[in-house]
């Protein structure tokens, strides 16, 4: 096969300042080395990446305690810190009107979490927050309000001027101290290939390392070529809701978190409001049938198959009991608490469970236990082999929607494998990222430090790491953590009182 | 809130002397105790260090009742009516003369001083602790480690 021109002349002229065999080799680098690759360094203190909420709040945290913006970059491909979060949520049926699964202190934008999201609302909402959980459903805030009071307090910490567009390709460790991360900016954006940022101190903050599909429905996808009628519930898949609406149909719904909570909310409203005929079928894998747990102690509630707990762990690893017995333990002990206290469940939530009591009524909802065998086209149906607590059992669908949120394996996000494989950093107990109490990168230390916190980071000493308040206690350790090396000062009661202040007024820092 | 054993002790501690003591200072001269200020002072804040050492005790009770919950949690309610158990208690010791160095205190002027002390403390310990405090709430209700 011969080169076409265009692809001769790219050969001939590679972009300068780009990635040398012999950089991607090395695990330690000098600043030599750049200088040949003709790679320009900028030096800054501290470079957090990622962007998302896990970078903001960690901003937010250090530009209070008194860190000035030049001593900060945000590497990032995103716009706002909520871009790729607001990205999820509206795809799994949150959109900015609907209710996140958060308590109401836990607010990105405010590090005290005082005044809560509740007090802000109003007076019904302070009722609420008064009886939970005991009379009245944990109070939770609306994407939309979480939204905004992010936007507000991205411009009082002035944090565009610290965001640098591009997408990081990977850190190493840096001869004589501190690390490089290597920026890619936009095309055109730089007139170099990449930029390095020199820094002592890198923050990893990328969220989710990709999503993963369960084997079948990789399979369907491979072999029909279908993308429409079998659908993750994390992907755009409106179609499925217009298609119902153009003609009534049956839907297959797999999963027992919050997302099949929203989707089955979602196909049931549609119901009610536009009059819809649509017939559900539930597929459980686990079927939980009432309380569970190993002892009095520790007893979650469940019924109809749902296991039901208020937020993603329960209440107290965010602060109390909880988070100061998982800190203490290690290897197969902090594995197995994982699995008791996580797992699959959704909250209690009166709609939801009105809506599914209708449907169990009236017919039109029914639950099947078991897992899915296989899958196959027929005509513009999805024919559906389950093996089920009834035997093996087939039906057919106009849509299945798979509500199981598969995180992939850390491997899977490039800068993540580069740390894994150069860096020095290993894998925690449940696989990811093993990060100490105050969230650093276990086996990378060079004359400074690299911490992460988020998705990537689950299964450390703190279990509630993917939350908006879970990020905030990471931000608060790994603060803590840097007022002990002397790049800030610890956040005491009179500067806090000050900058609170500053905040109720949105006072620009 | 999300208190740990030491968490809860140290909390209950801090705000009975922080918040209570000047709300003490303030309200005694006010409430209808029927003696002297000197009299009537000697009365409040011997019921707050009563309510505060024995609190510590039903800190104990409290923390028990709490591992009965799957989430570890205290809910904001509880805080708020643990207040009437508590409150009764005192008023028995102080009523039946079990506190040594007391006569006794004026029921209006108890139940006045008691419940705007307990609101008062339950008020700040939701919300306005959280703010020179930006570590207490993650480190569950602890002041020194
Ligand atoms: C549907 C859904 C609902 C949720 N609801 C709640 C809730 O109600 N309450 C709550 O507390 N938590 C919730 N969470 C969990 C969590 O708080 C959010 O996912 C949060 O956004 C995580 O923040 P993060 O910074 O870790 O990741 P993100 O906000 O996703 O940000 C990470 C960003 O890093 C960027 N990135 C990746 N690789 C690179 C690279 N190489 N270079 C530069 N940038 C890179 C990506 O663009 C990504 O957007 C929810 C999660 C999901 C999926």
């Amino acid at each position: 096969m011969s080169e076409s021109p265009i692809a001769q002349q790219h050969a001939r002229t590679p972009r300068p300042g780009d990635l040398t065999d012999r950089l991607v080799a090395t695990d330690v680098w000098t600043d030599q080395m750049l200088a040949e690759a003709g790679i320009p360094v900028v030096d800054v203190p501290f470079v957090t990446f990622g962007g998302g909420i896990g970078s903001f709040v960690t901003v937010d945290y250090l530009r209070i305690s008194g860190v000035p913006t030049s001593a900060i970059r945000v590497l990032t491909p995103l716009r706002t810190p909520w871009e790729s979060y607001e990205y999820l949520t509206t795809v799994s049926q949150i959109p900015r009107s609907e209710r996140l699964r958060s308590d109401s202190q836990s607010r990105p934008d405010n590090i005290w979490g005082f005044p809560s999201y509740a007090i802000a609302e109003g007076p019904k909402q302070w009722w609420n927050v008064f009886l939970e959980p005991i009379f009245t459903r944990y109070y939770t805030p609306r994407a939309g309000h979480a939204f905004t009071a992010m936007e507000r307090e991205m411009h009082r910490i002035r944090y565009p001027e610290m965001v640098v567009p591009g997408q990081v390709r990977m850190v190493r460790r840096r001869a004589g101290g501190g690390y490089f991360t290597i920026l890619t900016p936009p095309e055109g954006a730089a007139p170099t290939r990449r930029i390095a940022y020199r820094s002592q101190w890198v923050h990893v903050a990328v969220g989710y390392p990709g999503l993963k599909f369960l084997p079948d429905l990789q399979r369907y996808r491979q072999r029909y070529d279908d993308f429409a009628r079998v659908v993750n519930a994390y992907e755009p898949h409106e179609h499925v809701y217009e298609r119902l609406h153009r003609r009534p149909g049956t839907v297959l719904v797999r999963g027992g978190g919050i997302v099949a909570s929203r989707v089955l909310q979602r196909l049931i409203d549609d119901r009610d409001q536009r009059g819809l005929q649509t017939q559900v079928v539930h597929l459980f894998r686990t079927y939980v049938a009432g309380a569970h747990g190993p002892s009095v102690f520790s007893r979650r509630p469940g019924a109809d198959g749902w296991a039901y707990q208020g937020f993603n762990y329960p209440k107290s690893v965010w602060g109390g009991q909880l988070k100061q017995r998982m800190r203490r333990t290690s290897g197969e002990e902090r594995a197995r608490l994982y699995k008791e206290m996580g797992g699959t469940n959704t909250p209690l939530r009166d709609d939801w469970l009105e809506q599914l009591a209708r449907g169990r009524r009236e017919g039109w909802y029914r639950v099947v236990i078991g897992q899915i065998e296989d899958m196959r086209p027929v005509g513009d149906l999805v024919e559906v082999a389950a093996g089920t607590d009834q035997g093996p059992q087939l039906g057919t669908f106009d849509a299945v929607i798979d509500c199981t949120g598969l995180e992939a394996d850390i491997r899977e996000h490039r800068v993540l494998a580069d740390l894994l494989d150069h860096s020095g950093a290993g894998r925690n107990p449940v696989g990811r990222l093993d990060v100490g109490t105050d969230f650093e990168l276990l086996g990378t230390r060079n004359g400074g430090k690299i911490y992460a916190s988020g998705s990537a980071t689950l299964g450390g000493p703190f279990p509630g790491v993917d939350t908006f308040f879970g990020l905030q206690i990471a931000a608060q350790e790994i603060a803590d953590d840097l007022a002990r090396q002397g790049f800030v000062q610890r956040l005491g009661p009179g500067r806090s009182t000050s900058q609170w202040w500053k905040w109720v007024r949105n006072t620009q820092i | 809130m999300l208190p740990t054993l030491s968490g809860r002790i140290q909390t209950r501690i801090f705000l009975l002397v922080v918040v209570g003591g000047p709300w003490t200072l303030i309200i005694t001269p006010v409430l209808p105790t029927g003696a002297d200020v000197g009299a009537s002072y000697g009365a409040t804040f011997s019921v707050l260090l009563v309510t505060t050492v024995l609190g510590v005790l039903w800190e104990l009770l409290w923390h028990g009742l709490q591992q009965f919950r799957w989430e570890k949690d205290w809910p904001t309610l509880f805080g708020l009516l643990t207040g009437i158990p508590e409150g009764l208690l005192v008023w028995f010791l102080f009523a039946g003369g079990v506190v040594p160095w007391s006569d006794g205190v004026a029921g209006a002027a108890f139940v006045l001083h008691f419940t705007t002390t307990w609101l008062l403390v339950w008020l700040v310990a939701n919300g306005p602790m959280r703010v020179p405090f930006v570590h207490w709430r993650i480190n569950g209700g602890r002041l020194v480690p």
